[in-house]
């Protein structure tokens, strides 16, 4: 008799799943408010001492007072135009020449070992000779954002253009379209998802350079004001200051992602 | 308007694709091209439409498109080729907005393709929305939007499933008995060949030579599933190619 015949039979064990991410939208926050909580207990308790960490209650209390006295907007209105527009020059500047790079043989080899010896540069490094060339006024703030957000786009950009699936472009080519048209209709639709993810890396590094520079030359800006909480060791003011940057990456990730859904939404 | 080629031959690099290949696309009637893989039958159809240029001999195009034609030469790719951003009318769309149409007959023009290839009421859908067969139909209604004289199919069946091809080979055989299109339409599925071709041109293995042509006189129309002298014309072909095949299939890609 084989030995199957005698055996119990038994459900064969499941081993598939995961590997797939799925939404769970409130973990996120549910992390942000373990973390401050943990401070706040902390500090108030006394297991952790007032010089290392700031209590969260007075950086909000510090924050209100910030708010009511107007000064956040004299901080926070000079950084925003500065980081609209360094970005806008740096983004568009980027996306054009990324998209002629991917277009054109002669000027990818004329400039993708330009953009590569760049890229590395700290391009704070540079301030100083942004400050001759632009001026010490808003000038050499926009350029170093402009130049900072500059390579990355362009390197992404490029490389959403030569992702393009070329089937699509010998199509357009064999119902006779235009070198304009399958341009303008094929390449730049394919290479925006792979361009606006790009971007999400390029104005987050615009949002780091925005502080530098302000910390470097500025008597308002978000950049200035957290400069100025540290060289006094106001831990306070310097957590809302951070707070203020947090806060503003997470708006331009999500005008981000309002563009994706809109833009792309022949993908969901 | 018919198609000719006179003494093609073609190679990429050090490997040679096409052979001394001569053969003529008669106006209204469907060719086949079959031959076993890697024996230069899809570069065979991209030279007949001028995406790729022979290394050697001449295509040629005798008398002039019909009335009305906007792109004389046409393709049908196996992956379908439609772009994902563009509706199903978009993609129609897309191959008529460089001519020189009114919107009136554009619009026009689209409804009447997607009415005869059964898509009127998908017009507004996302290609990612359609199931294989209908991505295949909107790219056949994108074909018969510029009036082709010619329509190049490349393994246009390939990647879809059975009950799909088959459907999907009664919608070419309706399309082409309400009105006759001159076709070249390559394929390695040799039932889809004696279905579909008027005439059949057997390739042989790497470098691709024209080995037989062979006529079927049945009427499309006429040809059904199971049908007697189709199988026996399709046993025919395999015979032909079974030795061809068997040793393509030995060879290293890119010997």
């Amino acid at each position: 008799m084989p030995s199957w015949l005698m055996a119990e039979p038994r459900p064969v064990p499941f081993r598939g799943g995961g590997f797939a991410p799925r939404p769970r939208r409130w973990v996120g926050w549910a992390v942000f408010a373990a973390l401050i909580a943990l401070a706040e207990i902390g500090t108030r308790t006394g297991f952790i001492s007032a010089l290392t960490l700031p209590r969260p209650s007075d950086v909000l209390l510090t924050f209100g007072e910030l708010y009511r006295s107007g000064l956040l907007w004299k901080h926070l209105l000079p950084s925003l135009s500065r980081l609209a527009v360094g970005a806008l020059i740096g983004a568009s500047a980027g996306i054009g020449i990324g998209i002629l790079i991917g277009l054109f043989s002669l000027i990818r080899a004329g400039l993708v070992p330009l953009v590569a010896a760049i890229f590395p540069i700290p391009k704070i490094a540079l301030l100083p000779l942004f400050v001759i060339w632009f001026g010490i006024d808003e000038g050499s703030k926009y350029a170093l954002i402009a130049f900072g957000t500059f390579t990355p786009t362009v390197v992404s950009t490029f490389g959403a253009v030569d992702n393009v699936d070329r089937t699509l472009i010998r199509m357009g080519q064999s119902f006779g379209l235009s070198w304009l048209s399958i341009v303008r209709k094929i390449v730049l639709p394919g290479a925006l998802p792979g361009i606006l993810s790009g971007l999400r890396v390029s104005l987050a590094i615009a949002i780091i350079l925005l502080v530098a520079a302000e910390m470097l030359g500025a008597e308002y800006g978000v950049g200035a004001y957290i400069l100025e909480a540290g060289s006094l060791y106001d831990l306070e003011r310097l957590f809302a200051g951070v707070t203020i940057l947090s806060l503003l990456g997470l708006g331009v990730s999500a005008v981000i992602g309002v563009a994706e859904r809109w833009l792309l939404r022949w993908r969901h | 308007m018919e198609l000719r080629l006179e003494h093609v031959s073609h190679r990429y690099g050090a490997t040679e694709v096409l052979r001394d290949v001569s053969l003529t696309v008669p106006e209204g009637r469907i060719l086949c091209v079959v031959g076993p893989s890697g024996c230069g039958k899809s570069t065979l159809l991209r030279l007949m439409g001028g995406l790729e240029r022979p290394d050697a001999g001449a295509i040629l195009q005798t008398g002039d498109p019909p009335e009305g034609c906007l792109n004389p030469l046409t393709f049908v790719f196996q992956d379908f080729a439609l772009l994902p951003w563009r509706s199903v009318a978009g993609n129609v769309s897309l191959v008529l907005e460089d001519r020189p149409l009114g919107r009136r007959a554009r619009q026009a023009i689209i409804a009447d393709v997607l009415e005869r290839t059964r898509l009127g009421d998908f017009a507004r859908a996302w290609p990612r929305q359609l199931s294989g067969g209908m991505k295949q139909r909107v790219a056949i209604a994108r074909a018969l939007a510029v009036r082709p004289a010619v329509m190049l199919l490349d393994e246009p069946l390939s990647a879809l499933d059975a009950q799909t091809r088959e459907l999907l080979m009664e919608d070419l055989v309706a399309l082409w008995s309400r009105e006759p299109f001159t076709a070249v339409y390559v394929t390695h599925n040799l039932a889809e060949a004696v279905r579909l071709g008027h005439a059949i041109a057997v390739m042989s293995r790497r470098p691709g030579r024209l080995r037989e042509m062979i006529e079927i006189d049945r009427p499309l129309e006429a040809r059904e599933v199971g049908d007697v002298e189709l199988e026996a014309r399709q046993r025919e072909l395999w015979l032909l190619m079974r030795e061809e095949a068997r040793a393509a299939d030995a060879e290293l890609v890119d010997g």
